[in-house]
């Protein structure tokens, strides 16, 4: 290996930013080599043991089944549910740290050093934010969540709010309006400013990390204020294994039950059947897709699907807006807001709640899935936001998402209330969500209410196989940098064996059966990431404390 | 015959550049042009460099010492990429037009089979800029 880097430790900082001054090199662990026609750069022992658990995973899903389903079946609920008030309290603590943040001095610290210029404008930067981090969810929560609990029979109202139907369907009109309130409040909760403060904490603290402190961009370099050194040995491999870990199984089971997803939604479009065939062309396909957005780079592949996405999901939006009344769910809008903040705070207290059915089921196990997938979408978000101040990037990474989270819930859960409301024998939201619990259809459900309901599933069932695919390939690029130390330029090679590694691993666990194990084992891990992000929170504010008195 | 000659330099992997490092210097003592050294940086910390600003100060002193070795004219154009696995030869296409070059002599790599999936650094740069592009083998 060649090594330019002799004089690390002390480069010029020239006013700009306060490099960490340490004698680990970038790269000094990897190994590159030849194999055939392949060039590698490898960090080699998070390579491997990445490599190697994956495979020991998927086989003891594939080898014992029962077994595999039974534990982590047992694990995730057992986790979120006596862990809960541990994850509402840590997801309240990002929010106060991120909303302090923009009001503090440090809001002034520039990601890149003082002169840095932002890479992307707000469109492209925008646009990538959410194709990484919601997209997929949007799409598949919209209907379901707000639908559920505004009419949920099961007994896990949010805050134990009344229900509009009477045990025989009926409904009772004097309690729609504060169901309906509250349904899009506790959903708008779920998907606002708390999944966005844990991905801007870990985004923030890579990007401050890696663009003025000099460190390579891996999720161990957040924790060099507190491990010093020891980052760069075996601490810091676990750490990096971890997210690799987390990130693509995270991936490779949504890829599969995504493939499920959409195939239920083919079958009840157009009545393609739903059979594992189908699926597996469906992940061959969304792979596909993927590497050659990979292959085309950041900006040549992931941003430029992460726009046309974008364009077409606000087509979506406006159609629904337009086709559901607009003038209603636009006041909807203002009231959910206006609830949101009324409600956000009794929804965050985990103390004295008797509705646990909604605060273990879905508030902590939202929770741990947005922290097990903060690795993976913090530093696709720290990829992309150099050049922005920290006022900047908190505000563009947490208040604009979550009002635009909250317009689209408006928006979708709005409309499929209205059904509900409307009719609610003859309701196929009700049907798919309430009476056969069925949350694949739900959005295409909704849809069939409206006109033109065989273009716009269509659509749907378009973007949620390109949000897939976004995900895909912004995986596969943190994954690629994670396991080659911290390196954005390693060979092409990589990044195709990540992509189609992470699509064969879905194809097994969906022919092999252990989708839903796996994605429980995945969630779990929220609850050691939790911790992480905890003590990330302190990393950040020393960072930025030297960044402001040195520069 | 030239005015300006582009050089594109990977500082990562000097030692393999040897050969087209002499061969560029020995074309501008020829026709007594300057040189323009031009190097791609990612803009997280890399091997080479912790920021872009520490990459173009190492290229300075790069340059320099191309020129005092070479007794040649040059010059340092540092550029930063968003993704340089795959924006490298755009990022180079941009630059010899904005260094304003009418000869590019850039090293190789090794040909291999992946080349007919996806062309070589120098494959692309001689197929689509405008100068005249000098592919030396390492």
């Amino acid at each position: 290996m060649t090594d330019e880097n002799n004089d690390t430790g002390v480069p010029a900082p020239e006013g700009a930013a306060d490099i960490i001054d340490t004698d680990y090199q970038i790269g000094q662990d990897n190994i590159q080599t030849r194999l055939g026609p392949f060039g590698f750069d490898i960090h080699n022992p998070v390579f491997m043991i990445s490599g190697l658990v994956v495979i020991a995973f998927v086989a003891y899903a594939l080898i014992a089944p029962t077994h595999a389903s039974d534990f982590f079946g047992w694990l995730r609920p057992a986790l979120t549910s006596t862990f809960d008030w541990f994850f509402l309290w840590a997801a309240n603590i990002f929010v106060i740290f991120c909303l302090l943040l923009i009001v503090s001095p440090w809001g002034s610290v520039r990601l890149g050093g003082t002169d840095a210029t932002p890479d992307y404008g707000y469109a492209g930067w925008f646009a990538m934010l959410f194709a990484a981090g919601m997209g997929i969810g949007l799409m598949f929560f919209g209907v379901l969540e707000p639908a559920y609990y505004f009419g949920t029979p099961w007994g896990d109202e949010p805050l134990g709010v009344v229900r509009p139907f009477t045990e025989d369907g009926t409904l009772i009109e004097g309690n729609i309006e504060e169901a309906r309130r509250m349904a899009l409040a506790a959903t708008s909760y779920h998907w606002a400013l708390h999944p966005w403060a844990i991905y801007a904490v870990v985004a923030l603290s890579l990007a401050l990390f890696s663009y003025n402190k000099g460190l390579p961009l891996s999720i161990r370099s957040a924790f060099y204020p507190i491990l010093g050194d020891r980052v760069w040995g075996w601490t810091g491999h676990i750490i990096d294994t971890l997210a690799v870990f987390a990130t693509l199984f995270g991936l490779a089971t949504s890829l599969g039950l995504g493939a499920q997803q959409a195939n239920a939604g083919l079958e009840y479009v157009y009545g393609i059947p739903n059979s594992v065939t189908v699926q597996v062309i469906l992940i061959i396909g969304i792979t596909a897709i993927a590497l050659v957005s990979v292959l085309r780079g950041l900006d040549g592949g992931v941003k430029v699907l992460s726009e046309i996405n974008m364009v077409i999901a606000l087509a979506l939006l406006l159609f629904v807006l337009f086709a559901a009344g607009a003038v209603g769910i636009v006041s909807g809008f203002f009231s959910t807001l206006v609830a949101y903040v009324q409600e956000v705070i009794p929804l965050s207290n985990p103390h004295g709640r008797e509705d646990t059915g909604y605060m273990q089921g879905w508030t902590a196990f939202y929770w741990a899935w947005w922290i097990s997938w903060s690795p993976f979408v913090g530093m696709f978000i720290a990829r992309v936001s150099r050049g922005r101040t920290v006022r900047e990037f908190i505000t563009c990474v947490l208040i604009i998402p979550s009002v635009v989270c909250i317009f689209w819930m408006a928006v979708f859960g709005g409309a499929a209330i209205e059904d509900l409301i409307t009719d609610p024998q003859g309701s196929a939201v009700k049907a798919q969500v309430i009476d056969a619990y069925n949350p694949p259809l739900s959005l295409f459900a909704m849809l069939e209410s409206l006109p033109l309901a065989a273009i716009t599933s269509t659509i749907g069932i378009v973007l949620v196989i390109v949000f897939f695919v976004t995900s895909s390939d912004s995986g596969s690029l943190v994954i690629d940098t994670i396991t080659a130390g911290g390196k954005v330029d390693a060979p092409v090679t990589q990044r195709i064996f990540w992509c189609t590694f992470e699509g064969l691993v879905a194809i097994a666990l969906l022919i092999g059966g252990g989708l839903t194990s796996l994605q429980a084992m995945v969630i779990s891990t929220g609850l050691p990431f939790t911790l992480i992000l905890l003590v990330l929170c302190v990393g950040i504010v020393m960072g930025l404390m030297s960044e402001k008195r040195n520069t | 015959m030239f005015t300006r000659i582009m050089t594109p330099v990977d500082l990562a992997h000097r030692d393999q550049l040897e050969r087209a490092l002499q061969c560029s210097a020995d074309l501008a003592s020829h026709y007594d042009v300057p040189v323009v050294y031009v190097g791609v940086t990612t803009e997280q910390p890399s091997p080479v460099a912790h920021t872009p600003k520490e990459y173009a100060a190492k290229l300075d002193k790069f340059v320099a010492e191309q020129t005092e070795k070479h007794g040649i004219k040059g010059e340092a154009h540092a550029m930063a990429a968003h993704d340089p696995t795959t924006d490298l030869d755009d990022a180079l296409l941009k630059a010899v037009d904005e260094v304003g070059a009418d000869l590019v002599v850039m090293a190789s790599h090794i040909p291999n089979v992946f080349d007919y999936i996806w062309p070589s650094n120098g494959g692309k740069i001689a197929e689509h800029a405008k100068a005249s592009v000098f592919v030396v083998r390492g």
